[in-house]
C-alpha cells in the first residue's frame, strides 16, 4: 500500500499545472468573460494534446485522470471538460472528435424544474444521459432559450424548451458507468477549486494588513484556513480513494463499493468546495465581493459543479440508501 | 498511488488473525469499566500474550524487543485486533505508546534495559505527568518545581489528567528545573515511582462519572537525578521527539469502531419509530446518516494516505493535525445524531429498554474530549495555519 502520488504521477500533475499557467492563466480565464464566454477551440486542441481527454482512451486510469482533473478545476478551465473526456474515453461511448478536441462535447442531464443546458453555442456534440439509457444530440436540434445573465459569467447557460431524442448509444449500464465516473471527475475539479481558494485567501491573508498586523496572524483568520485544509485533504482522501479503486488497485472491487465512493467523493469535494470558496470571500473581506477579485468565480464554479451528477443531498441520501 | 496490500503484508495479517482466532474465544469476561485495579490485572494480562506470541511493541525496533513492523503493518495490526474484538491497549498505553518510545529515543542505556523489558512483558504500567491546572494548551508554561539536593531532586507542585495515576508504577514527567531563562529551556524529564513518599493520587470524575483521570500532588517527593532522562533544562526537546514517534496509527481502532457504530445507527434507525412511521423514513436524518458514513470512509482514506507518508518519510506530519481536527468533529456529529434518534432514551447512560444506549450515549460524551485532549481544535487549528499554510504566528 503506498497512498501517495508516485514520480510519474507527480510530474504528469506538475506538467498540466506549469501548461496551464502558462497557456490559460487567470488573466486569460477572466478576459474570456469579456467575449461571451465562447470556448478558445485553439485551448481546447491543446488540452486534447496534453492528453486531458484521451488520458484513459490511450491507457491512463482514473487515478492519472483525477489529478488531471484536479488541476483543471485549480485553474478555473472553462468548458465542459468531463463530457468530453467521458466522449472520449468509455468504449461504447465514443464520440468522434472528442479524443483530439476537434469536437467540443458536452452533457445534459434533464432535470427538474426545468433542464439547462450549457455552453450550447460552443458545442458540437451533446451527450444526453437519461435515467437508464445515453444518446447523442446535435446541438443546432436543441431549442433553447439563452440566459442573459449565468451564475457563472464563464458557463453560458440556456433553457431547453425541445430536446430531441438524438441517437441511443448506450444503455443501464453504460449510463450507470458514465454517471459513477463522470461524479468522480467532477469531484476532482472541485478538489482543484478548494486547492487554489485555500492558495488565494492565504496570500490575501499574509499580505492584508490591518491594526498593524497581516489578517493572517489573527486566530480567528487562521481558524478559517486551517478549516478550508482540513475540508480540502478530507475531500482529496475521497478522490483519490475513489480513483484508485476504480482502477482495480484497492480493496474495493464491487461496482456498488466502487459506486459508494464516487459518491463519496462527489459530495465531499463538493460540500468542500462550496466551503471553501465561501470562506475565501470571507476572508477577503469586502474585496471579496468585488467582480476584480477571483474569489466569486470559483465559488460560481462550485455552484455549478455541485448540480453535475447529483448535488451533495442527493448523494448524501442516495449513500445512505447503499449502506 | 495504490491502495492494495503486498504478499508480505496479507501474510502477516493472516498469521496474526489466525493466533487471535485461536486466543479472543478464551479470555476471561472483560472487568467492570471502573474497576481499575481489575482492569490493571486484565490489560497486562493481554500485553503478556502479545508479548509472548510476538506481538508485543508491533512498531518498536527490533533492538529494544519489538516487532519493527513498518505503518501499514501496524494499521494491519489494528485492523485486525479491532476485528477480532481483542482488548485494547487500556492502560498500557502511556508505556508502550508514549513513555516508551521516548526512552528507546533518549534513556541511557540501564534506563532502557530496566524499563523496555517491563513494558513489553506488560509488567509495568506508565502515567504522564505532563498538564498542570496552570499549564493545558500552554504546555511549557508549567511550574511543578524540582529543585535539585545532593543526587536528588526534591518535587513540589501538581499536575492534572493523568490517566492511570492509581494504578500506574511508574509516571514520566515534566518539572521546572530553571525559572530564570525562557519557559521551553528550564523544563526536565523524569522517571517518577509511583507511591513515592509525598505523591498524592486524587482520582478526578469526568463528566461521565468515571474516574481514569487522577490528580497528582507532590509535597517535598525525592526522585533520584539517575532518573533523569536527557540532560537537565532539555526535556522540552525530549517530550518533543516522542511526538515524532506518532505515525498516523493513533486513531485507527477509534476509527473503525466508529465506522461500525454508524452502520448500527442505519439498523436502529430502522427499527425505531417516530411519529407512527419508520425513523428511517426521515429524509434528513438518511442525509445525515449519509454525510456522516461518506466522511467516515473519507478519514479511513485520509488515514491510510498519512500512513504511506509515515512509511516514506518516518513523519506523518500535517495529516495528523487534518486528520484529528476533522475526526473529532465528526465524531460529534455521530453522536448527537444518535442522541437524537434515541430521542428520550438517550436520557439514560446505560442500555435501556433493549437499545444499545450506553455504546450511543458514552461515544457521545466521549466525542466531547476529541476535541480537547491531546491538543485541542483550536490548537490544532493554530498548529495546521502556521506550520502548513506558513500564516504567522500571534504570539
Amino acid at each position: 500500500m503506498d497512498f501517495e502520488l508516485n514520480g510519474d504521477e507527480r510530474s504528469l500533475q506538475n506538467g498540466l499545472r506549469q501548461f496551464l499557467l502558462g497557456r490559460a492563466p487567470m488573466s486569460t480565464v477572466r478576459a474570456n468573460e469579456e467575449t461571451g464566454a465562447a470556448i478558445d477551440r485553439d485551448l481546447w486542441r491543446a488540452l486534447a494534446d496534453m492528453g486531458v481527454f484521451s488520458l484513459r482512451a490511450d491507457g491512463f486510469g482514473m487515478t492519472e485522470a483525477v489529478l488531471a482533473f484536479e488541476e483543471l478545476g485549480r485553474a478555473l478551465t472553462p468548458g465542459p471538460l468531463v463530457a468530453s473526456h467521458i466522449g472520449a474515453g468509455l468504449a461504447t461511448l465514443l464520440v468522434p472528435g472528442a479524443s483530439d478536441g476537434s469536437s467540443i462535447v458536452g452533457l445534459l442531464e434533464p432535470s427538474e424544474p426545468l433542464t439547462v443546458v450549457e455552453h450550447l453555442d460552443s458545442l458540437d456534440r451533446l451527450i444526453v444521459l437519461r435515467a437508464d439509457s445515453v444518446h447523442l444530440v446535435d446541438p443546432r436540434e436543441i431549442e433553447a432559450e439563452r440566459v442573459a445573465r449565468p451564475l457563472d459569467a464563464l458557463t453560458p447557460v440556456a433553457r431547453v424548451s425541445a430536446l430531441p431524442e438524438g441517437e441511443r448509444i448506450g444503455g443501464f449500464v453504460e449510463a450507470a458507468l458514465l454517471r459513477r465516473d463522470g461524479m468522480v471527475l467532477t469531484a476532482a475539479l472541485q478538489l482543484g477549486i478548494c486547492l487554489a481558494t485555500i492558495d488565494l485567501a492565504r496570500d490575501y491573508a499574509l499580505q492584508r494588513e490591518q491594526f498593524g498586523r497581516p489578517i493572517g496572524a489573527f486566530q480567528a483568520v487562521k481558524h478559517l484556513l486551517a478549516d478550508m485544509l482540513t475540508r480540502a485533504e478530507v475531500a482529496r482522501a475521497a478522490v483519490y480513494a475513489a480513483a484508485v479503486n476504480i482502477d482495480g488497485r484497492g480493496e474495493s472491487t464491487g461496482d456498488a463499493d466502487l459506486l459508494q465512493g464516487a459518491r463519496a467523493a462527489k459530495l465531499l469535494a463538493g460540500d468542500g468546495a462550496l466551503f471553501c470558496a465561501k470562506t475565501c470571500i470571507q476572508v477577503h473581506g469586502g474585496m471579496g465581493f468585488t467582480w476584480e477579485v477571483d474569489a466569486q468565480r470559483y465559488w460560481k464554479r462550485a455552484c455549478v459543479l455541485d448540480t453535475h451528477f447529483g448535488n451533495g443531498d442527493h448523494h448524501a441520501a442516495a449513500f445512505a440508501a447503499a449502506i | 498511488m495504490d491502495l492494495q496490500f503486498t504478499a508480505d503484508e496479507v501474510a502477516f495479517r493472516h498469521e496474526l488473525s489466525s493466533w487471535l482466532g485461536s486466543v479472543i474465544p478464551h479470555l476471561p469476561a472483560e472487568p467492570h469499566r471502573d474497576d481499575w485495579i481489575g482492569r490493571r490485572a486484565y490489560d497486562t494480562m493481554w500485553q503478556r500474550m502479545l508479548f509472548d506470541a510476538g506481538y508485543a511493541g508491533i512498531n518498536w525496533p527490533r533492538e529494544f524487543g519489538g516487532r519493527g513492523a513498518t505503518p501499514t503493518e501496524h494499521l494491519i495490526f489494528l485492523e485486525e485486533t479491532e476485528r477480532a474484538r481483542a482488548p485494547y491497549v487500556g492502560q498500557n498505553f502511556v508505556g508502550l505508546l508514549h513513555a516508551g518510545p521516548t526512552l528507546i529515543a533518549e534513556a541511557s542505556a540501564e534506563q532502557k534495559a530496566f524499563h523496555l523489558p517491563a513494558i513489553l512483558r506488560g509488567e509495568h504500567i506508565w502515567c504522564q505527568g505532563f498538564s498542570e491546572p496552570s499549564a493545558g494548551s500552554d504546555l511549557a508554561s508549567l511550574s511543578c518545581r524540582a529543585i535539585r539536593d545532593g543526587d536528588d531532586y526534591v518535587i513540589n507542585g501538581q499536575k492534572i489528567w493523568t490517566s492511570f495515576g492509581h494504578t500506574a508504577n511508574y509516571c514520566e514527567m515534566l518539572v521546572r528545573t530553571d525559572t530564570e531563562v525562557p519557559k521551553h529551556r528550564g523544563i526536565t524529564w523524569l522517571i517518577v515511582p509511583m507511591g513515592s513518599p509525598g505523591m498524592d493520587v486524587r482520582p478526578l470524575r469526568t463528566m461521565e462519572g468515571s474516574t481514569e483521570f487522577c490528580e497528582v500532588f507532590f509535597d517535598e517527593v525525592r526522585v533520584p537525578v539517575a532518573n533523569r532522562v536527557g540532560d537537565a533544562n532539555d526535556g522540552w526537546r525530549v517530550a518533543m521527539v516522542t511526538l515524532s514517534f506518532e505515525r498516523g496509527t493513533a486513531f485507527i481502532s477509534e476509527m473503525l469502531q466508529s465506522m461500525e457504530l454508524a452502520h448500527d445507527l442505519v439498523a436502529l434507525a430502522k427499527r425505531i419509530t417516530r411519529d407512527g412511521a419508520s425513523a428511517w423514513d426521515d429524509a434528513g436524518l438518511r442525509r445525515d446518516i449519509g454525510r456522516i458514513c461518506a466522511e467516515l470512509d473519507a478519514l479511513w482514506s485520509l488515514t491510510k494516505r498519512n500512513i504511506s507518508q509515515a512509511q516514506r518519510t518516518g513523519l506523518v506530519g500535517p495529516g495528523g493535525n487534518v486528520f484529528k481536527l476533522a475526526y473529532a468533529e465528526l465524531r460529534q456529529r455521530l453522536g448527537e445524531l444518535a442522541m437524537h434518534l434515541l430521542d428520550r432514551a438517550s436520557l439514560s447512560i446505560d442500555d435501556i429498554g433493549e437499545l444499545p444506549t450506553h455504546t450511543h450515549v458514552h461515544g457521545r460524551i466521549h466525542a466531547l474530549s476529541l476535541g480537547i485532549a491531546a491538543g485541542t481544535s483550536q490548537v490544532q487549528r493554530n498548529i495546521v495555519a502556521e506550520r502548513i499554510l506558513g500564516l504567522p504566528k500571534d504570539r
